[in-house]
């Protein structure tokens, strides 16, 4: 019988793990090379990394076309500040308590939106985000529909210098965005990934062959959305502010983050890296620009998904289905080459 | 003792009923062949077993539990296992990969890798492993609708229209694989237009048309009754 193994890796993504390992080391360092703009930089792409990377797991690997994750960005930054003005703890723990509560919320929510199916479900997830917006807009004691700030005090308690603050903030947002790369990847490469991407190709097969589909689609958008409302809580402490318009803004925390996962390539775990690297190239150069900026952010979505529907990634990985990060499973036989 | 047990079990199309109040029972370790004309609901009455469709009417246990309502992965996981008439990989898996879906969640048991090869190795696939199941030819598409259905270790395999385009060598060996399968303890039924194949291992035949049951018995009788000589070749033939 042994006369096979099975091998996940490959050399190219033993290289690619390796630099991503050294890649987050020298991030990590940044408050001791870099300066505060290069730290809130690097920050705002590490919190962009995350959004993209959780909104591909749901749209591209589990089928779930959400343009409602600016629901969980919004409640987990008003958790936060719950949790901060009410509770008076400490905003790092908030964060990952915002998270859970997001979890608990998500629940409820999947059952009523799992009853719609393709476009109906991406436009019921926008109503149940509009419907978390204005909900909050009622809540008086957060600020009603002006919002309301994190006092300095607290602030204050997380750490007593303002550089020091800066820096627990961007090793926050550099955990959250390497994390939810890994976690994505890991996901993948466990038994949830093995019956996410056999549900993407067939469901009737899948079901028969013993996938309970609709649990595994559940684990899913509630992982999503207790490490979608993580990064929102984080958004908002860095911010030190929130209002509801802020808060759920589709645009924010929706919209850029789909442009990023479809030029980069969606349904690969490379494709919102590269896509998050380039959305912020081309806003250093180009929004000097004003409203143009957007037009060329919109013509360039429509060119990638004209041209290369699978993203630029899928130009680089090309037929041969190359992969830094790949996930699927290799069957060597012993003494030949397969 | 009966492993499955259909009883006055109806599918309904709007006003088409394509599963007349079937009742049919497989005993454990037994093969039971299906024939019938195209259209006969053949198919649906494996797509009712397996869960994929649920009845209007009637009652389904299997292992004498009540299975009626329970969806096809509650059923995969119970023990049916079903091959696709229309073949249903995963296109963007390899067949290895494919295989090792059902290994995984077909079954509870570890080994999943160790089970998926060799169910690949009884389905003549093993040289293929890495190929992406979308680039097999239709032959290929077919053994991989068995490898992955014996790779969830069922104890009740539903085989839908196998050895359609086989060779007689290849169909000599999907035989002995049938066999092999069977005497480790596997029930069958199996749907087939190939009736020699059928025959040479089917212990008793099931006759379907109209979606309803129209002869069920001991091969070489049902073959020579008047309802299949009808169905087959009119009313009117008189032999």
């Amino acid at each position: 019988m042994n006369r096979f193994h099975v091998t996940r890796a490959t050399g190219l993504s033993r290289f690619a793990l390796a630099l991503s390992v050294l890649l987050v080391v020298v991030l990590a360092a940044a408050p001791w090379w870099g300066s505060t703009a290069t730290l809130r930089l690097i920050g705002e792409m590490m919190i962009y990394l995350a959004l993209a990377s959780l909104w591909n797991l749901l749209a591209g690997y589990t089928g779930l076309v959400s343009v409602g994750q600016q629901a969980y960005v919004g409640f987990g930054g008003y958790m936060l500040f719950t949790i901060a003005l009410y509770l008076g703890w400490n905003p790092l723990v908030a964060i990952p308590l915002a998270g859970l509560a997001a979890a608990l919320v998500s629940i409820p929510v999947a059952k009523l939106v799992f009853r719609l199916n393709g476009a109906y479900f991406a436009i019921g997830t926008w109503v149940v985000a509009e419907v978390f917006r204005l909900g909050f807009a009622q809540m008086s004691s957060l600020g009603g529909g002006s919002g309301s700030s994190l006092p300095v005090a607290i602030m204050r308690d997380m750490a007593s210098s303002k550089a020091m603050r800066e820096s627990l903030i961007y090793w926050a947002a550099l955990a959250l965005g390497a994390g939810s790369v890994a976690f994505v990847y890991l996901l993948l490469r466990s038994r949830i990934g093995l019956a996410l991407t056999a549900i993407r190709d067939n469901e009737t097969a899948s079901s028969s062959l013993g996938i309970a589909i609709p649990r595994i689609k559940l684990a899913v958008y509630v992982c999503v959305a207790a490490a979608t409302a993580m990064v929102g809580a984080l958004i908002f402490l860095q911010k030190l502010r929130i209002a509801p318009d802020a808060a759920f803004s589709v645009n924010d925390w929706t919209v850029l983050v789909i442009f990023m996962v479809v030029i980069g390539g969606i349904g690969t775990i490379e494709g919102p890296i590269i896509g998050t690297i380039l959305f912020f190239v081309l806003r250093e150069f180009l929004a000097d620009l004003g409203s143009v900026y957007l037009m060329i952010l919109g013509a360039l979505a429509i060119a990638v998904m004209m041209l290369s529907p699978q993203g630029i990634w899928g130009l680089i990985a090309g037929r041969r289905g190359l992969s830094l990060f790949p996930v699927g499973y290799r069957v060597e036989t012993r003494g030949e080459k397969p | 003792m009966s492993i499955l047990v259909l009883d006055q079990l109806s599918k309904r199309y709007g006003a088409l009923l394509v599963t007349d109040g079937i009742s049919l029972s497989v005993d454990r370790g037994e093969i039971v062949g299906i024939l019938g004309p195209n259209g006969a609901g053949k198919t649906t009455l494996f797509n009712l077993i397996a869960g994929t469709v649920k009845p209007n009417s009637g009652t389904i246990t299997f292992d004498g539990r009540d299975i009626t309502r329970e969806g096809a992965a509650v059923r995969c996981r119970a023990g049916i296992s079903r091959s696709f008439q229309v073949p249903q990989p995963f296109t963007g898996m390899t067949v290895f990969e494919n295989v090792l879906v059902g290994a995984t969640f077909g079954r509870d048991r570890a080994g999943a890798s160790d089970f998926a090869m060799r169910a690949l190795e009884l389905s003549g696939l093993t040289r293929k492993a890495n190929q992406l199941a979308g680039s097999l030819p239709l032959l290929d598409r077919k053994r991989l609708e068995l490898a992955r259905a014996l790779a969830t270790d069922p104890s009740l395999l539903l085989l839908d229209e196998i050895a359609g385009g086989l060779t007689d060598s290849e169909c000599h060996e999907l035989l002995e694989v049938l066999r092999e399968v069977n005497a480790a303890g596997v029930t069958m039924v199996w749907i087939e237009h190939v009736v020699h194949a059928l025959l040479s291992v089917a212990q008793r035949l099931v006759v379907v048309d109209f979606g309803r049951k129209i002869a069920d018995g001991v091969p070489d009788a049902v073959m020579a009754s008047r309802e299949v000589k009808s169905v087959y070749l009119g009313d009117d033939v008189h032999v």
